[in-house]
This record gives structure tokens, sequence and C-alpha cells, in this order.
């Protein structure tokens, strides 16, 4: 059969039977790690609990199943291991809120130390847990160039708690803590944690950030880190529908939809530069993002709040430019 | 490992949680019917085969095809795609070109050789199909597969109806339709060319037939009285077209005016052009939009320099002098008389406005119902004389080869449960909905940017020098290329999204390819992902019911 | 063999021998001296494969030896006072899942207001976080100590901090006999963990747990808390069989026929034995090494024959009284025996012998109170008092 340059799904979805299966994503083979298993309690169509196996899946996967995971106290945690059950299929450690970084710290050590160095660690949190909490043991984990996979599922807030403002919480964003209510509803502008900007900050081989939406790329980039040794940092955008007030049917979509209208950039660094974006295919105005989402409603509610979206563009607009996100160069 | 209690769990211990009681909705697979196959008069399982097509399983692609109709080669080059017109696709970019895939399997299976499939064993029965067009053709391949004994008779020298008489070779080359025809005969139907029926009762008597269809068509051209002098040559496209067929090259003059809006109309002014016209004008009462021809048809003919005046209708002809009267449309888009009138030049007048059936030999069938110049069938297609069944032009229809084709094979179901004697039951597996599964209910993300491939043609000058087929095919590369273009509507193609997103990996994938995975309903919380990501719409949530 | 030694140089070489593979390290006053001098034996292979970090906080140093227990490893680490307290929330996690770490607690008092000398307020106010306490009174028995603490933590899967007194004890030059490497080597075999983060055999650890079986598992834990007593007991025979030395849970000293005695942990003890000495009035001493688990029944039995009990604390609960001395009183519920509190030594105060002559002076005279401070400015604080009651001057 000739070969033949395009395909219907073949560059999107997660698998095709057209596509050589070493082209199609980890998640399309039917021997996939499974890594998070049914049985957990996650909300109906919870993005880290499809984050999180994809991102497992793909780990073990580049590592030959020679994985531990280190997981911070949150809603993964929670949903994941009531007694007396437990959905993880991997070696799998949960200390406390703020520490994973540092336990995995001590898990990598501990595994040099009694001779068993191909063995990696994977550490994970939400983003409570490791831009607020966790946030001085990440960066010193990161200081000492541990040999540490870091991920964070962003969700932008506490949600395990009843859905409360964090540090990677977005501007206006409705939260249990930050009402929508007085004259600037909802989180405040101008606070806030880049936790990918401050992780490359430090200089550390890898940091790159992903979301739930664009499996291809969030696999490559989980390959990518595990072939490195050193410190590295994964942030993932995991939309709540909960938390969000968006239908249990749209997490991909809004993970799509946030990247598209690039308040959430999708790209690749290498000790602090960085190296690789993944362009947006289609841009969209940050509306058409907010819009699906409850925790947003007060911004178009009755009069809305054209201002605020209009600031919201902004910063919006100063991500396209930052990194580059409409140009075909990278 | 010596665990402590509680601290410590063993893996797998999640799998006793079902939650699948979290549900009040369920995903379940459906097979959508997709608009292209739902537009497709044959009633094609065009999805279906684009599908084989689409891993390079021509054979298999051209053996789905078949199973509803034996013609692809002639039929990608003569059909005018409704499915294009239906194709979701085209609302995304543009249409996927399913008869360029079509005539692709069609010209594959006759330079591999491909044979159509065996028929079934000798029911014993036999039926009677007058008429060797697409119609009673399409039909005569049904029945025989089916296991009956099948006879057609057709008055003219050679099987193909207005395949070959009505449609001109540079749109289909002769050899392609002689092939398809002696393929389909090799099946083991009985043709009598030179056979004209005058009396349908006795032909059925006479040779104990079971049933018949009729299929005779509407070979009669309409007439128009226009006022004309000896002189004035005017002629019947139908006879032009038929002649031309024939091998005969009438000559028609320099300036030829077409009088009509049809396809046939369009056929024979640029059949005109390659006798020699330099001119062929074609003269329409009514407006571009309203006319019936096909809209590639009017391009091809526009490309090759016919011309077109519209709102004109025919007063008189002396000579080589015509007189136009100019029409206008009231609010309800019917022309009328302006009381203006033009002068047009022209060595012919080929007349193109409607074809009729022969009601003189229908009415050697007693109690048929002829009305409004058709004759009256049920929706089984069997007329007012119980086992006489009738199809194509002949039967009530938008009249296209296409049509016809797909009526043969409609009647050839109906007489055949009507000779079994039970209900028609249609052979081909009924999906879950019957609505053609619309754009909005695909998820167009998932489809790579991928405009239509367009057909080679034969260049411009070329094209009226003579008779040669000016629309080529694709080469394999660009039908494959063409065929994976499809979106799929309604049905699953195995891009292995429902089994990717589902958060509780409640999707177990079977195998590779369409139709592939199941839900583990033990686990689904029913949260809708799998049917939000699927791009074909292949997935539907119903409620639960408990 | 015995070398002038500073004390934490003492540890710091037992340590060593003790062949720990991870160390997580993050200085405070008055500990520094420990694991910088483990830090510098890691490095130049003396103590080979030990894999020192240098984290940034006490709390990212226990959370980084739970990660390191948990994959299978030896792990170490030191701290003192302010810095125990910002791991507190992480030593409750690593006794919760059973990580037999091993901590030396340089004792230093807590602030407001900071203070960087030596009292036990810090390990007492973790003394129900559950992990194994045990205090040394001398150098030597710290040394010795720490020994027994890895093979104890390890047996049962509970981590033990072991207490001596900062400055006292950390910073002081005395002869120590380092135990040396074969005999650590027989005392103290390879870590065969129970439970650890392993591929081939993959588990999940540190699930979460409801009331439906909360109670059961932190009833298991007090359990496994108590039998430390009983392998102590054994580890501390066969400690002595192997060097001579004494590190059983309770040290008494001139107790036989003692009608007061006093009970003290740490550096202390040594201060009163001299005292004794001096006394020799009959007078006796209990030295307690575990703290934690409490040994009820011992103390019971060892201050059954005694008339009054004074509790020399280094530490205290604010608005309640004596800490140590609670669990002595618990100890001795039903007997008739009295117990005094007296608090001593708080912020690196000098205990003195004439100090405590004037206690067991006034408690032989029946005018000790109950609960006490040893050495108290009375008339200081008796103006402070004055102008938070008056307000007016």
């Amino acid at each position: 059969m000739t070969a033949v340059k395009f395909y219907q799904v073949g560059s999107r979805a997660v698998g095709n039977r057209l596509l050589d299966p070493a082209h199609r994503t980890r998640q399309a083979d039917p021997q996939r790690r499974n890594a998070l298993n049914s049985g957990h309690r996650a909300c109906q169509g919870c993005g880290e609990a499809l984050a999180a196996r994809y991102v497992l899946d793909t780990a073990v996967d580049a590592t030959g199943g020679r994985l531990v995971t280190v997981n911070a106290t949150g809603c993964l945690e929670v949903f994941s291991t009531p007694y007396p059950e437990s959905s993880w299929q991997i070696p799998w450690l949960h200390s406390l809120f703020a520490n994973a970084a540092s336990v995995a710290s001590g898990v990598v050590a501990a595994l040099r130390a009694t001779g068993r160095p191909d063995v990696r660690v994977l550490a994970q949190g939400g983003d409570g847990g490791t831009v607020d909490i966790g946030f001085a043991c990440l960066s010193g984990m990161f200081e000492r160039n541990d040999d540490v996979l870091y991920v964070c599922y962003d969700n932008g807030g506490y949600m395990n708690t009843g859905v409360q403002r964090s540090g990677a919480t977005p501007p206006a964003a409705r939260t249990a803590t930050t009402e929508a209510v007085g004259t600037e509803p909802g989180n405040p502008f101008g606070v806030g944690k880049d936790a990918a900007r401050i992780a490359m900050a430090h200089d550390i081989p890898y940091v790159a950030t992903a979301t739930v939406a664009e499996l291809h790329d969030l696999e490559a980039k989980v390959r990518t880190a595990m072939s490195i040794r050193g410190a590295r940092y994964l942030h993932v955008l995991v939309p709540c529908p909960l938390g969000w007030g968006t239908g249990t049917a749209e997490t991909v979509k809004l993970a799509r939809l946030a990247q598209l209208s690039a308040l959430f950039p999708v790209y690749e660094a290498r000790h602090g530069t960085v190296s690789s974006v993944l362009p947006i295919r289609e841009q969209v105005p940050v509306e058409e993002y907010l819009r699906p989402q409850k925790r947003f409603a007060h911004l178009f509610a009755g009069d809305g709040r054209p201002d605020v979206i209009a600031k919201l563009q902004e910063i919006a607009d100063r991500n396209v430019a930052r990194y580059g996100l409409l140009s075909e160069e990278h | 490992m010596d665990k402590p209690f509680a601290i410590t769990l063993d893996v797998r211990t999640s799998l006793a949680n079902h939650t699948g009681t979290w549900r009040t909705e369920r995903p379940v697979y459906v097979d959508g019917v997709p608009p292209c196959s739902h537009a497709c008069p044959a009633g094609e399982q065009v999805q279906q085969w684009l599908y084989q097509a689409e891993d390079g399983g021509y054979e298999s692609a051209w053996r789905r095809l078949v199973e509803d109709n034996p013609f692809p080669a002639v039929m990608g080059r003569i059909c005018y795609h409704p499915c294009e017109s239906a194709c979701n696709r085209g609302q995304l970019d543009s249409a996927v070109g399913i008869n360029s895939v079509e005539r692709f399997l069609g010209d594959q299976a006759i330079a591999e050789g491909w044979t159509l499939p065996e028929p079934a064993a000798s029911t014993g029965k036999r039926v009677l199909v007058v008429g060797a067009g697409p119609c009673g053709l399409s039909a005569a391949y049904h029945l025989r597969r089916l296991g009956h004994a099948v006879e057609i008779r057709d008055a003219g020298e050679q099987a193909g109806g207005m395949m070959r008489h009505g449609i001109p070779t540079f749109r289909l080359p002769r050899d392609v339709l002689d092939l398809e025809i002696a393929r389909l005969l090799d099946l083991g139907v009985t043709l009598r060319l030179n056979t004209r029926v005058d009396d349908l009762q006795q032909a059925m008597c006479e040779g104990a037939f079971d049933a018949a269809l009729l299929a005779m068509g509407a070979p009669l051209s309409k007439r128009a009285y226009i006022p004309a002098g000896q002189s004035a040559r005017i002629l019947d496209a139908l006879a032009v077209l038929g002649d031309v067929a024939e091998g005969a090259r009438p000559q028609l003059g320099r300036t030829v005016i077409v009088y009509g809006g049809g396809n046939t109309a369009m056929d024979v002014a640029r059949t005109a052009r390659r006798l020699g016209a330099d001119e062929a004008i074609v003269v329409y009462r009514r407006t571009q939009e309203q006319m019936p021809a096909d809209a590639s048809e009017l391009e091809e003919a526009i490309a090759e320099g016919v011309r077109l005046h519209w709102l004109r209708t025919i007063t008189q002809v002396t000579g080589t002098k015509l007189t136009v009267e100019k029409m206008r449309l009231d609010d309800e888009g019917r022309p009328h008389p302006t009381g203006e009138f033009e002068e047009l030049t022209g060595d012919a007048v080929v007349l193109a406005l409607g074809q009729d059936v022969d009601r003189e030999v229908l009415q050697t069938l007693p109690g048929l119902v002829v009305e409004d110049g058709v004759v009256e069938v049920g929706p089984d297609l069997m007329t007012s004389v119980p086992g006489v069944f009738a199809g194509g032009d002949l039967a009530p229809s938008t009249r296209s080869a296409t049509v016809a084709i797909g009526h043969g094979k409609n009647a050839a179901h109906s007489i055949d449960a009507w000779l079994r004697n039970r209900s028609v039951e249609r052979v081909v597996a009924e999906p879950v909905d019957e609505e053609p599964v619309g754009y909005e209910r695909l998820n167009t993300w998932y489809f790579s940017d991928a405009p239509h491939a367009v057909r080679p043609r034969l260049e411009l000058a070329r094209r009226t020098a003579d008779f040669t087929e000016v629309v080529g095919g694709l080469d394999e590369q660009t039908a494959l290329y063409e065929a994976r273009r499809c979106l799929s509507c309604g049905n699953c193609f195995g891009c292995d999204n429902c089994y990717g997103v589902c958060p509780d990996n409640a999707v177990k994938k079977l195998g590779d390819g369409a139709n592939s995975y199941e839900i583990d309903y033990d686990y689904c919380k029913g949260c809708g992902l799998c049917v939000s990501e699927c791009p074909a719409g292949a997935i539907v949530l119903v409620p639960e019911d408990k | 063999m015995r070398e002038q030694l500073e004390g934490s140089r003492a540890v710091a070489e037992t340590i060593g021998r003790c062949r720990v593979q991870v160390v997580p390290a993050y200085p405070i006053t008055p500990q520094t001296h420990i694991v910088e001098a483990v830090g510098a034996m890691a490095k130049d292979g003396t103590l080979p494969g030990c894999e020192f970090i240098t984290v940034e906080s006490e709390f990212a140093a226990m959370s980084a030896a739970i990660g390191a227990a948990a994959a299978g490893a030896r792990t170490y680490t030191a701290t003192a006072s302010q810095g125990l307290l910002y791991m507190a929330e992480a030593l409750f996690n690593a006794s919760g899942l059973g990580m037999p770490i091993v901590m030396t607690v340089a004792n230093r008092a807590i602030g407001a207001p900071i203070n960087i000398w030596n009292d036990h307020s810090d390990a007492m106010s973790q003394r129900d976080c559950g992990w194994i306490q045990l205090y040394a009174e001398s150098n030597q028995a710290a040394a010795d100590l720490h020994v027994v603490a890895f093979r104890l933590a390890e047996a049962l899967n509970v981590p033990a901090m072991v207490c001596m007194d900062g400055f006292l004890l950390t910073h002081a030059f005395e002869p120590i006999e380092v135990p040396d490497a074969a005999l650590v080597d027989r005392f103290l075999p390879h870590r065969r963990p129970q439970q650890q983060l392993d591929p081939d055999d993959p588990v999940t650890i540190g699930a979460m747990v409801g009331p439906e079986a909360f109670a059961e598992v932190r009833y298991l834990a007090h359990s496994q808390l108590r039998r430390a007593e009983e392998v102590h007991a054994g580890l501390a025979a066969e400690w002595t069989s192997l060097t001579g030395r004494d590190v059983a849970a309770l040290a008494p000293y001139r107790l036989e026929g003692a009608d007061t005695v006093v009970v003290a942990l740490g550096s202390v003890t040594g201060t009163l034995q001299d005292v004794l000495d001096e006394r020799a009035d009959g007078t006796g001493l209990l030295n307690l090494r575990l703290y934690r688990p409490f040994p009820n029944a011992a103390v019971r039995e060892a201050l059954a024959g005694a008339r009054r009990v004074i509790v020399v604390e280094r530490a205290f609960a604010p608005g309640a009284g004596g800490v140590v001395s609670a669990d002595v009183q618990c100890a001795l519920a039903g007997t008739d025996v009295e117990v005094s509190t007296v608090v001593a030594g708080l912020g690196g105060r000098p205990v003195t012998t004439a100090a405590l002559h004037g206690m067991l002076d006034a408690a032989a005279a029946g005018y000790l109170p109950r609960f006490d401070f040893l050495d108290l400015d009375r008339p200081l604080v008796e103006r402070e008092l004055a102008h938070l009651r008056g307000g007016a001057s």
C-alpha cells in the first residue's frame, strides 16, 4: 500500500486502525497499564482522573514498568484510595499535602542507595498542593535537581475541600473563598503564581505545560521527561466539572478551549528557555471558553462584565505574544 | 509483603466498587444513518464501503458496494452524486469525493477482473424483466443473486437503456458500460435483445413467469407545438443522442439551438459541439437556479463553450431563424411571456423537453393503472396487477439512472418477498435511528485539514474535439486520500477515542477497527465524555432504565 | 576504644557505623555538628553508599526520610526545637505509616521567645506523635542508644527519636567509646523492610481510612508502641552483654530502700547523682531512658517503696503542671506515694548542685511545693505579675 500523507484523524484522535500502532497514543493500546483503574470515586467526567491515567500509563511504558509514584493529599489521592479500595495498579505512596516533592526526593535517594537506580520516581499533586502549600518542597526539589518528574494537575482550586481559591485560580473565577459578589466578583486580578514559569526560573532540565485535551502532546511530553535525569516539571490543565460548573461530558472540550483561547499556553522549556509551543490551531476569543463555565457566569449575567472579559482577553493576548502561540515557526 | 492493616492496600481492590450504579444515563454505540447512504437513491451503504477502502481493501470495498449497486464504474461517471450534496464534510471543508472513489473502485474491479458474488441456490421461480436499462439490469442482478431465474427482454440491439442511448460517450465510455453489463449477465441472467414485448399479459403466461418487472423507461420525447416552416430543421434530443450512440455522426450545422433545461439538454448541447457546431446555445424558459440539469453538467457545458439563454421560449422557427420570446418570473417563480421578442439563428433546433413512457404497451396489461403519465405503484413497487412490479422512469420518480438502479434493487426484494409469500423485509440491516446523522452530532475537531481532491480533466481545448471521456479517474493515492476524508457519520471507525477518553477505564477495546469496543456498565458513570469526543457521533446517551 | 570527642562527633561516627543509607539534613542549633559530620563522612567515603540530601526545611527533611524509608532504605536525620515542631505533621505521618526512621533530637527550648539553649520542651511537645522516645544521660549513652534505636525501630516499624541535651551533651568534649564497626554489624543487621515501594510488587501505601476502621488502626499503633518496652528490654540486655554498658529503660541509683526518689531524664541525672552522693541520706534517683512508650509497670514497681517522689523536669505543661510527673502520677495511681514536680533548667538555665540540695532540703523539711520552679527569680516575677494584674503601678 502506498504511503499516504493525509489521515482523517491520525494526528489528533487517541488511535486509529489506519495508523501504525507506533504512532498511536499509549491510550490506544489494549495492553495499556491502566495505572489508575476503574472503581475510583472521582466525579463523573473528572479531568484529573483522566490525566492521571494518561500521564502514568505513558510514564510506566517509558520506564519499562520501573516506576514508583508519590501523591500529595487532594482529590486524586482521596478518590483513589478510600480503605479498603485502591484503584492504583502501580507502586504508590501518599504522605501529606505539602510534601510530595520532598518525599519523592527521599525515594530517589533511597533507590540509589539500595542499588535500584533504574527505578524512576514521579510525584504528583493538585494545584493547591503544588503551588501553595507544597511550593517550598517543590522549589527545594528543583534547586537540588533531584531526579523527579513532578506533575501538577491544575484545576484551579482546592476542589476536594469544596472549591476554594488557590494560587492557581484564574482571575475573576468564582470559588467558595472568592465569591462572585461585590464590585470585584470572583478571584482578584494581579495575584496568583505561574508555576511553570517559576519552574523555568530554576533552570531545571525540563518544564512543560499540557492539557487533557491534547493526548499526543501530553504523552510525548511525559516520554521526553522520562528520558531526562534531573528535576522535571509538567503542569497539566484538567477541568473539574464540579468546581468549574461545566457539563460532565465537556471536560475535554473545555481543556481544548483553554488552549485555543491562549489563556492556557502549552509549551516546553529546557533549562529555562522555551523550546517549543503547541500552536493554536484556530484561536477563539476568551469568551467562548468562559461562557460554558458557571464559575464565570457572573461575567455574563445581566449586563455582564465586558470590562473583566476584556482584561482576560488581554492576558490571553499577552500569552500569544510571549510564547508565539500563533506562529508556525516553532 | 507484610502490609499494615488499612494503611497499605493491595492493587485491584477498587474493582469491588461498581461505580456503574451512579449512572442516570448510559452511552450506547449506534449504527447511525450517514447522510450519504440516506441520500443514495440506489441505497448504497456508502460509509461502509468507504470504510473498507480506507485501509486499501479495495476489493472488500467494491464487494460491499456491489451488494447494493452492480454498476460502480458507470455510476462513478454519470451519477449526480446526491451523496456528495448531503455529505457532512461539505460543512467542514468540502464534501468527500464519494463519486470519484466509487469510480476508482469500479475501474479497479474491471482492471483486476473481480467477479460479482455467486447466486444463491435456485428457487425454481422465474421472473420476467421488461427493459434492459439501469432499472431492469439492477433488478435482474438482485433477483439472480437471490436464486431466481431471470429473463430480460429489450427491444433494442444492445442492453443499457438510457445509459447507452441517452448518455454520451464522453461521459460514459462504452467499454466500461459493456463490461459492467456483461459481468452482471455472467451470473446467469438470460437476455433477449431485439425482443419487443407487445403484449405483457401474453408474455407472462407464455413464459411461465411467476412475476414481472416493467422497466421500459420513458423513451419517448415530449413534444411541444412550435410553429415551424418546412425548411426548419427540428430534431429530437433523444433521437440525436441515440444515433450518436449507435455510431452515427449527424451533421447538425454550425449553430445548434437546444431547447430545454435538463440533463439531456446539456448532453445534447455538448454532443452538438463535438459534432462540429461552433455554437451550441441552450434556450430555457426559466432561470439557472430553476433548471433541472445537475450543476456539474451545466458547469461542464459552460466550460465547453455552450451558451445559455435564460427566460426564453421559442415561438417560431423559419429556416434558420428562430423567434424567441422573453419571459419573466412571477412571485411564485412561474414564467410569463413579456411580449418582447428576439431573433436567433440556428442551423438546427434540438428539442430536449422531457420524456414520456410508451402508454401503448402498458395498455396490453389489463388492470394496470397509469396515472400522470407513469405507472402507479405501491411502496413495494408493485403495480395494481398482483405480481407485476414497475420501476425506473416508468414509475413515479426523480428520473436518473441512480434512482432507477435503486428501484431495481427494491423491486427485486419486493418480488422476492412476494414470491416467498412474506412481507417485505429489507435485506440490509436497519440502523437504530432513521434520521440521518447531522453535522452537529460530529466532533469535527479530530479531523485533519484535508481539502477535496479534484479529478483530472482533459484540457479544455481537447474536449470538444472528439468523444473522448472528459473527466478522468483518481489515481490510487488520491482515491485513498479521498476515501479517508470520510467523517464516518454515525458509525464507528475505530479511532479509539472512547477507549481513551473514559476517566473510569470503562470502555473495553476488543480488537482493531470499527465496532470493536464495549462499555463496561459495571463502572461506567455515564459522564458522556465518550459521546462528546466520538468524532463520528456513533455513541449516544440514553436514559438509564432502572 | 575511648577517645576524647565532642558528643555530636561521637553520635555522627556511630551513625556512620550503622550504615545509614539516606540522610536528609537541615541545620538548626545545636544539632548541626552531627549532620555536618555525617555529611562529610558520606562525601569522603567513610560512610559509603550514603545519600546525603541538604533539604530546604525540617519538614522537607522528615518528608524525604519518609520517602526514603518507604523505598526500603535505612534513614536518619537530626533536629531540635523549632525544627522538630516544623516537621510535626510529618512526625505523625511517619509513625502512622510505619516508617522506621531514627532521629536525634538535640533538645532545645521552644520559642517564643527564641532560645537556643537546652531544655526538653521540644521532644515533650511531641510525646504523643507515635514515636519511640529515648533519653540519653551522657554522650556514651547517646552513642549506644542510637545503635539500639535502629534495631528497635526496624523490628517494630515504629520510628524512634534519641534525645540528648543540646549543648550540654552535644557540644561537650569527653572520653567516649564509639561502638566499633564489627560490633555494630553484629548487633544491627541490614534492614529488611516489612513493606516498600517495589515495581515488582506494587502496593498502595497511605490510604484514606474512615470511621469504620480508624480506631482499629490507632489501637494497633498503640499496641505496637507498647511492645517497644519489651523489645527494648531484650535489646538492652543484648547490648550489655556485648559492651558491658547499660542502656536499659530504667537506670536506678541508690534506689534500694530510698525514702525519697528523684525521677529525671537526660544529663541532669548526672548532676543528681553527684548531689545524692554528697547527701547519702537515703534519697534515690530513677533515671528514665525510655519515655515513650512509658514503662508504667516498671516505674510503679521501682517507686513503690518510696514515700515521696520528686520529678525534676526540663519542661512543663503551661496552665497545667508537670509533664513527666503526670505520667509518673498515672503509674503510681492508687498508691500513697506523694509526687512533686520541680521544673528546672528551662532555656539552658544551669541546674546547680546547690539548687538541687536546696530542693531536697525543702522536701525533707516538708515545704517543697507540689509544683515548683527551681531557681526562679521570685522578686522579678512578683513585680511583673503585679504589673499584669494591677495595670496601675
